[in-house]
């Protein structure tokens, strides 16, 4: 009970922050905003049993990826954008019940083809969201997909170096 | 293993008036060492010795004015000491001062490390940014990069150590080294180069010297914290005192036996009704501590000895001789590893 409660918190703060990020008119708030919507998709990673994933969550996203954002928009030092004079509520509220309707919608369909998730036990999915058990499937069944995506990686990380390489030294 | 949650939480209580009261003791050696090695009495005036020196310090910051910027970024600009301080306080919760003794023992344990050195760069680039003046937002830069740098080889000496552990977690990691005595089983012994790269991107992650090009004075006046005053200077100060103890701890867990006693199979041998007895605890968590005060000690004393780096020399170093040497570091074990395994 307790973790859906804080499942639900969590994902309204997600939500909230992922909104802030689209709306907040300053760059660097704008990062923030997406650095608190990691974090609490994090903890819903927690609440769901998988410590390993959450963890790697915030080491990669928050801690690797987002400060080099923030990096980037501080060196550029980006203008805040002009405040929105004044907003369409016609069209606020046609776009939140047209995605309203398509979620419901969707998840007619997804349901109606029995092609939602199971739902497992919060034993079985702590088991599965240890680092040993992801680490076995991960160089067992998934070994091939694994080995392709490091080759991508390492190719956008040759790419990255010969694009700041293209002027003569 | 299950502890009721009163313990952990007056374990958590423990170590956070620990770490406060050694950072005011750490900032009273650092001063004293520091007068020591340039022949002058340090401070002597507050109590025995000077002892009392950091509590007035202290004092005097809780009664200054808060100074926010014109300008600023008022609510980051609040946010970013909190930061540092909340951050540095959590690791502590993750070390394992002796057996069954940790806050977190967390089964992910050494990624929950990495992850809260890794936001922890937040704090600074945010009050570099958030201060509205330009030597504030260059030390937050040059700290953002810095730390990215750095944090790569420090994972990779993480992996080096990980692999010999064969675990994620503190605990066992301590454990793992109870061979050779409790001495010549550390990971220093079996891992030489990992603890290297590892004791020198720690210095780099606290912004100690010789890698304190955030904050070198010289050149951009205090750094990430020129606009802050009072107590909000007081947490980055605390905040700094705090990181680098805790990143002695760490450097103790990981590579230099952590909670184990030297001998201490023979002692528990030679006196068998230590085993397993609150003694036993006590006598690990005493060398913990000291194991890590001499690596606070040497925070301090490279502080006072070498010259700060060049930004160049820095990105260099980070990137040219670390991460390569910590990456054949870590095929190299993986290699070994792998050749015991299956002989």
């Amino acid at each position: 009970m307790a973790a859906q409660i804080l499942f639900f918190l969590l994902a309204t703060v997600a939500i909230a922050a992922g909104l802030g990020m689209l709306l907040s008119r300053n760059p660097v708030g704008s990062a923030l905003w997406l650095v608190l919507n990691l974090f609490c998709i994090a903890g819903l990673y927690l609440t769901l049993n998988a410590e390993f994933i959450a963890v790697v969550q915030i080491l990669v996203y928050a801690g690797a990826i987002m400060v080099l954002f923030l990096f980037v928009i501080m060196l550029l030092n980006l203008d805040v954008l002009p405040e929105i004079k004044d907003i369409e509520w016609k069209k606020v509220f046609g776009f939140t019940l047209g995605m309203g309707v398509l979620g419901l919608l969707s998840f007619v369909v997804a349901s109606s083809l029995d092609i939602l998730p199971n739902e497992i036990s919060a034993r079985r999915a702590a088991e599965v969201g240890s680092a040993t058990s992801l680490g076995e499937v991960l160089f067992t069944q998934y070994a091939l997909p694994l080995e392709v995506i490091g080759i991508l990686l390492l190719a956008a990380t040759i790419g990255a170096v010969m694009l700041a390489k293209r002027k003569p030294v | 293993m299950a502890v009721p949650w009163y313990w952990s939480a007056l374990l958590a209580f423990v170590v956070v008036n620990f770490l406060l009261i050694s950072a005011s003791v750490l900032v009273y050696a650092e001063r004293k060492i520091s007068a020591a090695m340039q022949n002058r009495p340090g401070p002597n005036r507050v109590g025995p010795v000077g002892f009392l020196q950091p509590f007035a310090d202290v004092a005097k910051l809780l009664l200054k004015e808060n100074i926010v910027p014109y300008l600023a970024n008022p609510f980051v600009h609040s946010l970013a000491p909190f930061l540092m301080v909340v951050i540095a306080m959590t690791t502590g919760a993750l070390i394992p001062f002796a057996k069954g003794v940790v806050v977190a023992d967390l089964g992910v344990g050494v990624l929950v490390l990495l992850a809260l050195t890794s936001i922890s760069v937040y704090g600074i680039t945010l009050a570099g940014w958030s201060s509205n003046s330009k030597f504030s937002l260059l030390g937050g830069l040059r700290s953002a990069a810095q730390m990215i740098s750095y944090e790569l080889s420090m994972g990779l000496a993480v992996v080096s150590v990980i692999l010999i552990a064969g675990t994620l977690n503190l605990t066992e990691i301590v454990e793992s080294q109870a061979g050779g005595m409790s001495l010549l089983g550390w990971n220093l012994f079996r891992n030489p180069i990992g603890a290297t790269i590892f004791i020198v991107t720690a210095f780099a992650e606290t912004n100690r010297t010789p890698f304190d090009l955030p904050e070198a004075e010289q050149e951009l006046v205090g750094g990430y914290h020129t606009e802050y005053s009072g107590m909000k200077f007081g947490m980055f100060f605390l905040a700094e005192y705090v990181n680098f103890f805790v990143a002695s701890f760490f450097i103790v867990t990981l590579f230099f036996g952590g909670y184990l006693i030297p001998f201490q199979s023979a002692l528990v041998s030679a006196v068998p009704a230590l085993d397993g007895s609150i003694w036993l605890s006590l006598l690990q968590v005493m060398t913990l501590i000291l194991k890590a005060g001499f690596f606070a000690y040497l925070f301090i004393w490279v502080r006072w000895t070498l010259p700060r780096f060049k930004y160049n020399q820095l990105m260099t170093l980070g990137w040219k001789y670390l991460l390569p040497i910590a990456l054949v570091n870590v095929l190299v074990i993986a290699l070994i590893i792998s050749l015991f395994r299956t002989f």
